[in-house]
Formats: structure tokens, sequence, C-alpha cells
């Protein structure tokens, strides 16, 4: 396949970026979206180029470290996936893509398509933990039974990538369907229910110091999620924060 | 030069922790205030022992590469982790698994060391559950338990195929608590580039700021390396992108002795390659092997045509497919342990019957047409349908096959756009984890004092080969419940010192080392990217060094090695500048060291002149091709020496002593 | 206002609760409407009890004004929020593939809201006060009716009236069960909440159209 692609280049965080236009020829159709990136870049450094920066690591759909805006989608088409996971035979021969980074002003670029989602971290740094030391005899394991149901929804939630999409694909860049995941995923657990209302409180109180939207309940982000995260989490945080408000 | 003294308490085996924790020395909670502690690698082990190192109360600098410790590749783990709960009633206890362990490593482990990992293994549980990790549980509330790699019990705790995941998320939300608190300081898109020693002590390490390029000295009074495993030095591996060896081997560079380098696991269920442009492989979980059958065709012409394209292996008949595990091993059949199942596709594909259309011809079928029959049956029978139709039977067989590992047959089909319902999947083997790493002693320490090597960075637990769903539970035995104290043994002494200046000869000399091996990197001006050498070096690795070897290649690994690191040298290429974010930089040095411990690999494999888990040499073999071990003589742990060129390390040798077990030929016929 | 209600969520829940109260407003003021194209006695009785009880005057008509003016200050207050958290636009933003129109220019269908608000307040609701509390104009039972037949003789307002209540319709397709997740309603009840949210967006709108080509085309 050979491919016309359109990518946002921006030296640092404190240069202003631009689109530029490159060719890659003889891709594989089997060669995942990042492979592609890959042999654009060996190309552009045996050009004497600098080479496109991007975040990946595991590249098995885990990690959440690849992000890249693809033809105006977070992780480009293709639903239930993450960049990495993502092959070039969804795309055709002769087509033009645009890769641009996540763009959000509380994910500020680094370089390239490479943006600083600490927000995200400092978000978990106000709540999302239970504060259990570690100890050789905690409670047994067994000791609290909890119902399946509940277990599994708290499993879904928390299967959470921190990849941003959900910022990404949102209109508002809101946060919401990251910081309900967490706040589901304990507030359906007994062991969560001792800190659920400074949780709540905290970890939205810093989503909204890092400069996130507001949910305007559009959808997009449960769609783009490469993990499916769904909706019923940012209601599950509203019901959260209105019980706490009250307390 | 150090002495190797593994140090494992006196006693009976089954009470060596409990003695040597009641015996250690402990440091007060005031002076722990007063104490800085440096972990490099935020993945499980790292993780955890961060987060308790803090909680204890010492000061914690925490390192990772990644842009938060929420990414380490201990995520991607998908099948389990074992623990000694008994929870099924069906017979498990700590001596099972801590014996299943030792037999699984193939007798090449401590027995100190992996009875305190069975030891604890329930404590690693109760911990994570507590902390909110949402494990699988069945309709009475309990937590489930599934079986895995062919042990007898069911111990393995699961959360769906992401159980990595939900563990490191624990062990982050656990360090998340403490970075809030301020008790962890944690320096996120940073690489460990040297550690510094002062008097024969780990004092600190350099650092470089992969946003700015900074170069940084961190002093602490005890570093803990926690960095992962060196699998990548064969290119293509299932291990992320960028998992590296660099912390490793830089500490082996100051006097740590690495440890049985040789011992690699190479997973047998892997997607194969599909070409040359390919920079990562991915793993099928071993899960597949419970209800999966794995074949070639009988006839060379068959899987010839299968591979031109010419022959649907749907269409072979029963009667021209080759189950050849079945076929060798009737009794364990599909379910053999890694390293057998491995070898045993590589001998299918090395004399041509291998179903993939790439350059090697290495791929075999994973078929699961006969289990969503049994399935489908089961179904219909269950439903009171009478006979059904072979449709009906196909369907019903499907949704139980889907609701066992749906995950994952998605993830196949989305990246070879093959439909695994209804042909069989492609696998083969991939490189996936590495038992071998820095030598420590009981207490986790180095030969370095007060350096410490936790999780798959340090060799300890599995020996020559490491079952399934045990990697897990040695990060996080070592990270929460085995570091933090015996750390404490070695701190005692330094509740006076203060704090470690950074501004002396020492660290001057690692930073001009640090920055030396960079300027020379990107003043090269060479002719070939990373990747040229990275992919040449994973080359001569996977097929000199690979699943089996043998004393003429692994000569010919060692000088080829050698000579490509030269050449890396001369003609690496390396745009752009040292004082910005520069992913080809980060690459350079990781692959500078692979190219090293590389060398260092296939010098132990030469030395190693038996066959054993996940180390065999060809000449090393029974009559029918198994494995053939020397207990006689290699019962011991190859701890290397750095004395400047890889290959000319010095060994010392740490004899194993097996008080509790048998030493047995594994046998899985 | 911004001072007094200050996280994200907490606007998004005033947002939802002022939507909510005005969804009821709106079907109480379709069902005195359609009173109209039943019988004009009936639309005068209704019209003479809104215009003269003291509770709705002076309790629910004040409650009402600020409902509306709280749920535009504060649409607009989010919206410049929501622009400016994404400081630096997409070249490429394929909003089409992930949300619906109506979700996200909740903003646009908003302000021709506002400016039929406007329309309507001119026709309607000024010469209303005036008469009532301004010029204190004697209360005559059966003007209500015959006021607003002919508001809806000239063809260039009824037209406008249709586009608005199309895009009422428009905000009200996403707003209504939107309005339900931000309260945290979201349970298994959700897709019947849905449904009559998409009957109630489309059939009142369309309704109130129905009533303004009603008395236009008796009135030719």
């Amino acid at each position: 396949m050979n491919l016309t692609l359109k990518i946002w280049r921006q030296k640092n965080a404190n240069t202003k970026g631009a689109m530029e236009t490159y060719k890659v020829e003889n891709i594989s159709p089997d060669s995942s979206f990042l492979e592609m990136l890959d042999i654009l870049n060996d190309q552009l450094v045996n050009e004497g180029k600098e080479p496109v920066a991007f975040d990946h690591d595991c590249r098995e759909g885990i990690c959440g470290m690849c992000s890249l805006q693809i033809n105006g989608e977070p992780h480009g088409p293709g639903r239930g996936i993450t960049t990495c996971q993502l092959h070039m035979r969804k795309f055709k021969d002769g087509d033009t893509i645009y890769i641009e980074p996540f763009r959000a002003r509380a994910f500020p670029v680094i370089k390239d398509l490479v943006v600083d989602r600490s927000a995200f971290d400092r978000i978990q740094h106000a709540g999302g933990y239970i504060s259990v030391n570690t100890s050789g005899n905690t409670q047994d394991a067994n000791g609290i039974p909890i119902e399946k149901h509940k277990a599994d929804k708290a499993f879904d939630a928390a299967t959470c990538i921190g990849c941003g999409a959900c910022v990404a694909a949102c209109k508002n860049a809101s946060a919401m369907l990251f910081t309900s995941a967490k706040v589901s995923q304990f507030a359906l657990l007994p062991q969560g229910e001792t800190e659920a209302t400074e949780r709540v409180m905290n970890m939205v109180k810093q989503m909204d110091l890092e400069g996130f939207g507001n949910c305007t309940n559009t959808g997009a982000c449960e769609i783009e999620c490469p993990k499916g995260i769904s909706l019923e989490n940012i209601a599950r945080m509203n019901r959260e924060y209105l019980k706490a408000s009250v307390k | 030069m150090a002495t190797l003294d593994s140090k494992i308490p006196q006693g009976p085996l089954a009470d060596k922790w409990t003695n040597h924790k009641n015996n250690i020395r402990l440091v007060n909670p005031a002076n722990k205030r007063k104490i800085d502690v440096i972990v490099v690698g935020t993945g499980l082990a790292g993780g955890s022992a961060a987060a308790t190192l803090a909680e204890l109360g010492y000061n914690v600098k925490a390192f990772c590469y990644q842009d938060s410790p929420r990414r380490a590749h201990s995520i991607a783990a998908q099948g389990g982790i074992n623990a000694a709960k008994n929870y099924q009633g069906d017979g498990d206890s700590v001596y099972r698994l801590f014996y299943d362990t030792i037999k699984g490593g193939d007798y090449r482990s401590r027995e100190g060391n992996v009875y305190r990992l069975a030891e604890v293994s329930g404590n690693i549980i109760d911990q994570c559950v507590a902390q909110g990790v949402p494990f699988a549980r069945d309709y009475g509330g309990l937590l489930d338990n599934r079986s895995f790699g062919g042990v007898l019990v069911s111990r393995t705790f699961y959360a769906k195929g992401q159980t990595g995941q939900q563990l490191l998320l624990g062990a982050y939300s656990a360090m998340n608590r403490q970075i809030a608190k301020g008790k962890i300081s944690m320096y996120n898109r940073h690489e460990m580039l040297d550690v510094v020693v002062v008097d024969g002590k780990a004092r600190g390490i350099i650092a470089r700021n992969l946003i700015t390029g900074e170069i940084e000295r961190h002093s602490a009074h005890a570093v803990v390396i926690a960095s992962g495993g060196y699998g990548n030095v064969f290119f293509l591996s299932t291990n992320a992108m960028g998992s590296n060896a660099t912390a490793a081997w830089k500490i082996h560079k100051r006097g740590a002795y690495f440890a049985n380098p040789c011992y690699t696991q190479i997973h047998p269920t892997c997607i194969p390659v599909h070409g040359d442009q390919q920079s990562k492989l991915t793993l099928m979980s071993e899960s597949l092997r419970n209800d999966g059958r794995i074949w070639v065709p009988k006839k060379l012409e068959d899987a010839q045509a299968v591979r031109e394209g010419k022959l649907k292996p749907t269409d072979i008949p029963e009667e021209e497919r080759d189950y050849y595990l079945e076929r060798r091993y009737p009794s364990f059949g599909n379910l053999v342990p890694r390293d057998v199942a491995s070898r045993a596709a590589k001998e299918r594909c090395d004399a041509g019957f291998g179903v993939v259309n790439n350059s090697t011809k290495e791929g075999v079928f994973l078929d699961f047409a006969s289990a969503i029959e049994r399935y489908g049956k089961e179904q219909a029978h269950i439903q009171g349908i009478h006979n059904p139709s072979k449709e009906k039977i196909t369907a019903l067989g499907e949704e139980v096959v889907a609701s066992k590992y749906g995950n994952l047959f998605d993830m196949y089909r989305q990246i070879t756009d093959d439909n695994p319902y209804k042909t069989p999947m492609k696998i083969y083997p991939a490189v996936h984890y590495t038992m071998g790493g820095i030598w420590v002693d009981y207490n986790l320490m180095t030969t370095v004092p007060g350096l410490y090597a936790i999780g798959e960075a340090n060799f300890s637990d599995h020996g020559a080969n490491r079952l399934g769903a045990s990697a897990l539970m040695q990060g996080l035995a070592d990270g929460y419940f085995v570091l933090p104290y015996t750390i404490g043994d070695y701190l005692a002494d330094d509740i006076r010192t203060g704090p470690i200046p950074t501004d002396t000869p020492e660290f001057d000399e690692a930073e001009k080392n640090v920055t030396g091996q960079i300027q020379q990197l990107i003043n090269n001006n060479g002719k070939h990217s990373v990747d040229y050498f990275h992919k040449k070096l994973g080359l001569i690795m996977w097929n000199k060094v690979g699943m089996a070897r043998n004393a003429k290649g692994l000569n010919e690994a060692i000088h080829e090695i050698s000579e490509l690191r030269e050449q890396f040298w001369k003609e690496v290429k390396v745009p752009g500048t040292a004082e910005e974010f520069n992913q080809e930089l980060e690459k350079a040095g990781r692959v500078a060291d692979f190219l090293e411990l590389g060398e260092l690999f296939a010098r132990d494999a030469l030395e190693r002149n038996e066959s054993c888990g996940g180390h065999y040499r060809e000449e090393y073999q029974t009559e029918e091709g198994e494995a053939k071990r020397d207990d006689e003589n290699y019962t011991y742990v190859a701890a290397w020496e750095y004395t400047g060129k890889p290959s000319e390390a010095i060994m010392h040798k740490e004899d194993l002593e097996f008080k509790n077990v048998e030493l047995k030929t594994r046998s899985y016929k | 206002m911004s001072g007094f209600i200050k996280s994200s969520i907490a606007r998004k829940v005033a947002m939802a609760l002022s939507a909510i109260f005005l969804l009821l407003f709106l079907l109480q003021h379709f069902i005195i409407n359609f009173s109209s194209v039943l019988s004009a006695d009936l639309f005068n009785e209704f019209s003479h009890f809104m215009g003269t009880n003291p509770l709705v005057q002076f309790i629910l008509q004040p409650i009402l004004i600020f409902g509306v003016v709280f749920h535009f200050v504060m649409g607009f207050i989010l919206e410049a929020k929501n622009k400016s958290a994404r400081n630096i636009k997409y070249v490429q933003y394929k909003g089409n593939a992930n949300s619906s129109w109506m979700s996200r220019n909740m903003i646009y269908s908003g302000i021709v809201i506002l400016a039929f608000l406007g329309l309507h307040f001119y026709d309607f609701w000024f010469p209303e006060i005036a008469h009532k509390y301004v010029h204190f104009l004697p209360e005559d039972p059966n003007r209500y009716f015959g006021e607003m037949v002919e508001k809806f003789h000239d063809p260039v307002r009824v037209a406008l009236y249709c586009i608005a209540f199309v895009l009422l319709a428009l905000h009200l397709l996403h707003g209504f069960s939107s309005s339900f997740q931000s309260v945290g309603f979201n349970n298994k009840y959700t897709p019947a909440v849905k449904k009559i949210g998409k009957a109630y967006a489309i059939l009142i709108p369309l309704g109130f159209i129905f009533i303004a080509l009603f008395h236009y085309f008796n009135s030719l």
C-alpha cells in the first residue's frame, strides 16, 4: 500500500506546530498502524531527518501508552481497539491519513504526537485508592463475599487503561469517563465504601482543576473507549457526587 | 571480588522465613524518615515495593521510563496469579506450590527462596483484595480459581484475561496514596543510566529526564532495581517495545553479578511473525491449550499447499493431521509445560511442516473444532435438544468457546484478519520471559551492598523455566512482602548517615560516563538506524541462541554479536540532540546494552553443557529428543562477573542444595 | 452564578434540573396551547386562570423566569469553559463518528431557541405584562384567544415559529435523556427513558407547529 500521511510536527512544548506531509510506500496490509509509523521513521532517519515522536509501549492494547487522533478519531477507525491494535488493512491504497496528537488543554504536547497525560495521574493521586497498608495479615480474601454481578461491574470499570481517548474524543475534552471509571470501581466494592465521600469529592475537584471540560453526555467517549467503559459509570459518579454533597 | 553467599537462613525449610524475619534488624519509625530509597521500575515488583517502603516510612524516589507507573509491562500479563490458598479444597498447600515451582523450574532454583515465595503467596491475594482488585468471583461471591500450565490443582486467581492489569493498577493505587502524601517522589519519563557506588555501597543513580534530556543525579541510602527482564535482546518478543535491560546491565557493569542469562522462556502460543515489518509479537494466553489441539499436516506437500494458500486446513482430513503433542506426550498431550511445547513446534517446523507463509515457514495450527463440537453436544444435551443438526452443535459450541476465550479470539482476529471460530489459529513460540537476571541473595541484595534487584530483573525463583501464573506472584511477593523487610537489615546501619551528597567524585564520574556515551551516540554520524542493529542482533539470538542451541552456533553467535557491536558503535546514526525528547537516542542506549548482554547470554548457554528448562542444548538430549539434564555437574547457578568484554566475564558458581525434594527427570509422556 | 456552583458535576446537575423543570413547563404550555385548537373558550379559560392567579403570577412565573435565565446563562458559561478546554483545535475532527449532531450542537439549537424566546416575549409576554402591570387595563377573560390568533396571521412569523420548534426538537432529542443521565439516572429503565425522550422531543414541538399552522390556515 502507498499512503500519504499528514502528521502534526511540533519541536517541543514551547514552539508552535504544524501539519506536514509524508509519503510511505509498500506497506503491508498486515502491518499495524504503529509499524507503519516505524517504517516512516526508519525512512526519515535514513534521509537524515528527525523521526516523528509518538508514544507507544506494549503494542497489544493494554498499557494505554499509545494515543493518536487518526482521521479525526482517537485510536482511528475501528471500535474497541487502541492505535497499536489498528491494522493497515483498515485503510485503502492511496489513502491520505491525518495523524494528530490527542488535543486538550490538560494534555499539553511534549513533542510531535506525544502529549503529557500526567493530569490523569494527579486525578488518581487525589483519591484513586483504598487506604490499606501492606501487611502480611489483612483480612482473608474470602472474608467479604462480593455479589458476582457487582464484582463483574467493578471489573468492567477497572479495565480502563488511562489512554485518554475519552478526552480526545469529547468535544469538550472532558475527563468524566476516566474519573468515573475509578470512582465506580471502588463505589461498587465494599472495600471502597469507607472513603467513598472523600474520594469522589477530591477526584472531581482535581479533575476540574486540571482544566478538563464539562460532560455534556454526547457519548463520544463511550464509543471511542478501547475498553468499552460504559456511560453508566458517569451516571454513577454523578450519583456518588450528589450523595457526597448532601452528606 | 564479592563472595557468593546466598545467606539462606538455617533451620527447617518451613521455618526459614519466619526465623529470618524474627532475627533481622529493624529500623525504628523515626529513623526511617531519615532514609531515602530509590526504586527503578514501577511494575508489579517496583510499584509494590515503592508503595510498601513508603508506607513503612522511608522516603522513596521511584523512576519509570513510561509516562505513568501504570504502564509498566506487568500490565500485559493475561492468565492469572498463583497462590496456595486451597480455596477449592483440592489438596493444594504451600508445600505443593513450592514443589511444583521447583520441579517446573527443572531443579535449578533455590529451595529457600521458592518456599518463601509459596509461603507469602496467600498474603498477596489478601492484600490485593483489600486494595480493591476485582478478581473473578463465583455466584456465591467468593473468589474463583482456574487451573494453569499442567499442575494438578486449581490455584490460579484471575481477573478475566487481564490479571496483570488489575494487579498492577492495585500496586499503582497503593503508590498513588503515597505520592499524594509526599512519601514517594515519582519521576515519570526518566531513565536510569547508571548506578553510583560510594565506598563500595550503592548510593544513588544517574537518570536522564526523557522530556528535556537533562542528566540528573539522585542519591539514596539504597537502590532497588525492578526494571524487568531482557527478552527484547531478541528484538521480537512479547515484551513491550520499551522493555529494556539497561538498568540491570549498568549495575552489572558496576559489580552486580548476572545470573543464568541463558534461561529464557519461549512461550508456545503466540501469533506467528507475519513479515519483516513486524515490531512486536503478541501472546495468546496459555489457557487456550486447555481446549485447543495443536497439529501440523502429516504430509510435506500438504504443508506446502497450506503455505501457498492452495489448501485450506479445514479440508485436510483427520487422518492426514499430525497432532504431534498428543502423539509424543500421550499423558499430558497439549498441556505439556511451555518449554516442551515450544520445542516440539520448532521440531516440526524445522522438518518442513510449518504452515505459515513467512520467510521461515514457522507456525502450527491450534484448532478448536473438536472443542466446539464437544461443547456443542454438551450444550444440546443440557438444553434438551434431541438429534441436533451439525450447524446447531457448531453454533452452541461456538457460544461456549466465545464465553471462555472471546477476548482472545477477538484479538487474534484483529491482528490476523482470520476467524478462529471457523479456521484453526496459527501459532508459534515467541520469547516471553527471562528467568535469568541479576544475582541476589536471600535478602534480594545483589553483590553490591545496598543494591537490590526484585521481580523479573533478578534471577531468584523460577530456575530454568517458569510456571504459568508465577511471574505475577513473584513480582508482588518481592515487592510487598520480602524486600521491605529484608532491606531494613541493611539500612539499620544508615540511620546516622544523613542525606547522601551528590556533589562527590563518584557522582561526577558516573555522570561523565553517562554523558560520554550519549555524546558518542549523538555525534556518531553513522549510516544505519538503531533498529537496523537491533533486528540483526535479534536474528542472531533467535537463530543461534533461541529455542535450541549448540556449541558451534553459540560460538558463532558470540563472535557475530561482538562484531555487530563494533559495527554499531561505528555506524549507528542517532538523529536529533541529547537535550530534547529523543526516542532514537533512548533506543540506541538500550540496544548498546543488549549488544553486550547478548554476548554474555550466548557465553552462559555455551558453558551450560546440559539441557534444562528453557535452555536446550541439541548435544544433550535423550534418544527420543527430550531434554537431558546433568545434575551431577550443573546443579549450580552461574553468576557472571563483568570484566570488560562480556564473553570474558568470570563465572562464579553458587551450588544449589536440594534437601527437601528429590531431583527427578521431568516426564510428560 | 459560577461562583455559586463551582464543581463541574454540580453545574451539570443544576443544568439538568433546570432542564427537567423546563420540560415540565413546556408540556403544560403545550396543553394550554393545544386547547386553542379544540375550543376558544377553553383556551380563554386556561389563559385567564394562568394570567390572573396570584400563585402562578407571583411565585411560579418568577421561578420559571429564573429557570429560563439560569439554563441559558449556565449553558453559555459551560460552553465557554468547554471551548477553552481544547485550546488547539483538531485539523480533522470526526464528531459524527461517535456522537449525534444534536448532542454536539446544543449551544446552537439553544441560541436559536433563545432568539425565538425574544420574539415570543415581544409577541406575548411584554404586551401581557404591560397590559396588566404597567397600564393596569381592565381584565377581559375572553381576550386571549383573539390576541393569540392574530399573531398567526403573519406567514413570516409562522415560518420563524416553525423553524424554532424544529431546533427545539433537536435540542430535546439530546436534552431529554441527557438530563436524566446528568442527575445520575442510568439503569434498566434508561432505554425506556430514551424512548419517551424521543417521543417527547418530536411530538411536543410537532404539536406546537401544528397549532401555529392550524391558526394560520384558519386565518386565510
